[in-house]
């Protein structure tokens, strides 16, 4: 049971980036022409986008602009919207999983999310935890122990959970439920993680807590993280995206996007006048 | 400019607070109501039953004396046709619901045959048992036993419970489902999982509804050709037998005033064998509360 999922690469699909800081990095994601629609709204436009193994992504964006549609895209979560329809192409690891034949259960084995809203089970905390691990049909206990132990000391929830994993999760206050969640995410020892406002809903200091667990994670796993909070994109991200009315305006490392950004748009959103 | 006037305001209070008062009167007399016919009845059947309610009549067949006439055929009837109306109509009736909530498409068709199902709720019972004549006694030639009785009665309730387990399972939040889906669980996981653990105290309400209901019923096992009157136990569900609220109605009917007396006593063995199932929901519901 190993946590460090550095993957064996057996073709070096190494490249040279194209854009700030030259990245010597493997590609998790490469979107290519995505498109998307919901009945008739064209909700995102000729996508293309790659992703980095162990660094944090960040998509950024005025309200409404696609980025929750696009990270429930790279795990098809999507399709829970019915009349969806999408053209384009979205490699994981070189399989386009926009292929129906790429089963969805599979992919999500790879990619977990952290969604906006804490959304523990009902149930105690250990069985939150272990809830991934048992669909996937691990049942040894002593594994699944090991398990909670390390998803909960990797959510950095641990110390203030040990003693109760057997209360209801709906007993933590939400800093506390979100943590759980990425433990709950963790538990499945994914490759990627996805995050769409993983803070929107906390305070400060809990915010803080899981910008520092993000910081800690990316050393194991490649994150995807949608923000509204610039501050926070910059603190956290080593790339970040600029979404406006579905298309991708300008994606380039963090540092090149907020202190010399290409193209006016992005300036004027991330300066703060509009959005 | 202010445009709220804070004196109109203040004028205005005692009469908004007077409405509320009013108000609350008026939904306790309602509830009242209900509760003073409910302590009537209770009081003139307890009363009126308790005298014949004894070890022997539980213990007796029913007869033409009085003083003789017992409950065993028919309380033990009524348990057989339980045991086959609870698995029968739950399953189909959760099956449905499970399919049309979690697996049918959204459209015209599931649209239809949901309007549908609520109207089915509303179909007299004793088309139910005109169904039930055709199809099991005759068409299976189930003849009039418990089986062909128990999948009657599974249909007249079968509406109502699919109702409930709708409601129940629509109810379940979207963010439970989308947590277990993005973990790579499948449908039939979730459903198990985080779906139905999380409405059946809906479910069960709804379940227990329907059998208090099922329990009660004459018409459709009249029309089914259940009779009135048994003087032995049925062995297996192929056999014939009788129910508490056919016996109860067979004695309020007869002349003697002896009867009346033995007919409140039936119905004081009804309602425990009502609160035992209730008992027995509540119980069951609140377990997966405490877990969930
Ligand atoms: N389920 C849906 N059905 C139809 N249209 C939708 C659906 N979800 C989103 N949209 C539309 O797609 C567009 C992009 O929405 P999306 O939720 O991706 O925005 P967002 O960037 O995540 O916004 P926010 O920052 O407010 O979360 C919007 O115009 C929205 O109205
Ligand atoms: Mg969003």
């Amino acid at each position: 049971m190993n946590m460090t999922l550095t993957r064996e690469k057996e073709s070096p699909a190494i490249e040279i980036d194209n854009v700030g800081s030259a990245a010597l990095t493997e590609k998790v994601y490469e979107t290519s022409n995505l498109n998307l629609w919901y009945g008739e709204n064209h909700a995102l436009k000729n996508i293309n986008l790659d992703m980095h193994q162990n660094e944090v992504t960040a998509i950024i964006g005025p309200s409404g602009c696609g980025k929750s549609t696009y990270i429930k895209t790279l795990n098809r979560m999507i399709e829970l919207v019915p009349d969806v329809k999408t053209t384009g192409q979205i490699k994981y690891r070189n399989r386009n999983i926009l292929d129906q034949s790429y089963k969805v259960e599979d992919l999500r084995t790879q990619v977990g999310m952290v969604f906006q809203k804490p959304n523990p089970f009902p149930k105690s905390i250990y069985e939150n935890v272990v809830y991934g691990p048992k669909i996937h049909g691990i049942k040894n206990k002593k594994i699944l122990d090991e398990i909670v132990e390390k998803s909960l000391k990797g959510a950095a929830i641990w110390d203030e959970v040990k003693d109760r994993l057997h209360e209801n999760a709906y007993g933590l206050s939400g800093g506390q439920q979100q943590r759980l969640c990425i433990a709950r995410c963790l538990a499945i020892e994914p490759d990627v993680i996805l995050m769409d406002e993983p803070t929107s809903a906390l305070d400060p200091i809990s915010t803080l807590k899981i910008e520092e667990l993000v910081q800690e994670l990316k050393k194991d796993f490649s994150i995807i993280i949608v923000t509204h909070n610039m501050q926070q994109a910059a603190r956290i991200s080593d790339r970040t995206a600029f979404f406006l009315n579905g298309e991708v305006i300008e994606y380039s490392d963090t540092n090149t996007i907020f202190s010399n950004p290409n193209d006016k748009r992005t300036e004027d959103y991330i300066t703060g006048r509009f959005g | 400019m202010k445009l709220i006037n804070k004196s109109h305001v203040a004028k205005k209070m005692p009469a908004r607070l007077a409405v509320n008062t009013i108000c609350k009167g008026l939904f306790f007399l309602a509830t009242l109501v209900g509760l003073l016919v409910l302590a009537i009845l209770f009081y003139r059947i307890f009363t009126q039953g308790i005298g014949s309610l004894n070890v022997d009549f539980l213990q007796n067949f029913a007869s033409r004396k009085p003083e003789e006439a017992g409950i065993k055929a028919a309380l033990i009837g009524s348990i057989w046709l339980m045991v086959v109306v609870a698995p029968v109509s739950l399953l189909l009736g959760v099956g449905t619901a499970i399919y049309l909530e979690e697996y049918a498409r959204k459209n015209w068709i599931t649209t239809f045959i949901k309007v549908n199902i609520s109207n089915l709720a509303g179909v007299p019972s004793i088309v139910f048992g005109l169904l039930g004549l055709t199809v099991f006694v005759r068409a299976l030639a189930l003849d009039r036993s418990i089986l062909a009785a128990g999948l009657t009665m599974s249909l007249l309730v079968l509406p109502v419970i699919i109702v409930a387990a709708q409601e129940a399972i629509r109810a379940v939040p979207r963010d439970l489902r989308e947590a277990s889906f993005g973990m790579g669980a499948t449908k039939w996981q979730t459903i198990l999982k985080v779906v139905l653990p999380a409405a059946i105290p809906g479910i069960l309400t709804g379940g227990i509804l329907a059998l208090s209901r099922a329990i009660g019923e004459t018409a459709p096992l009249v029309v089914v050709g259940i009779p009135m009157f048994i003087a032995f136990l049925p062995q297996t569900v192929m056999d014939t037998f009788t129910v508490l609220p056919m016996q109860i109605y067979n004695w309020t009917s007869r002349p003697q005033e002896e009867f009346q007396q033995v007919a409140a006593a039936g119905i004081i063995v009804l309602l425990i064998l009502l609160i035992f199932m209730n008992s027995i929901a509540v119980i069951i519901r609140n377990k997966f509360q405490k877990r969930y």
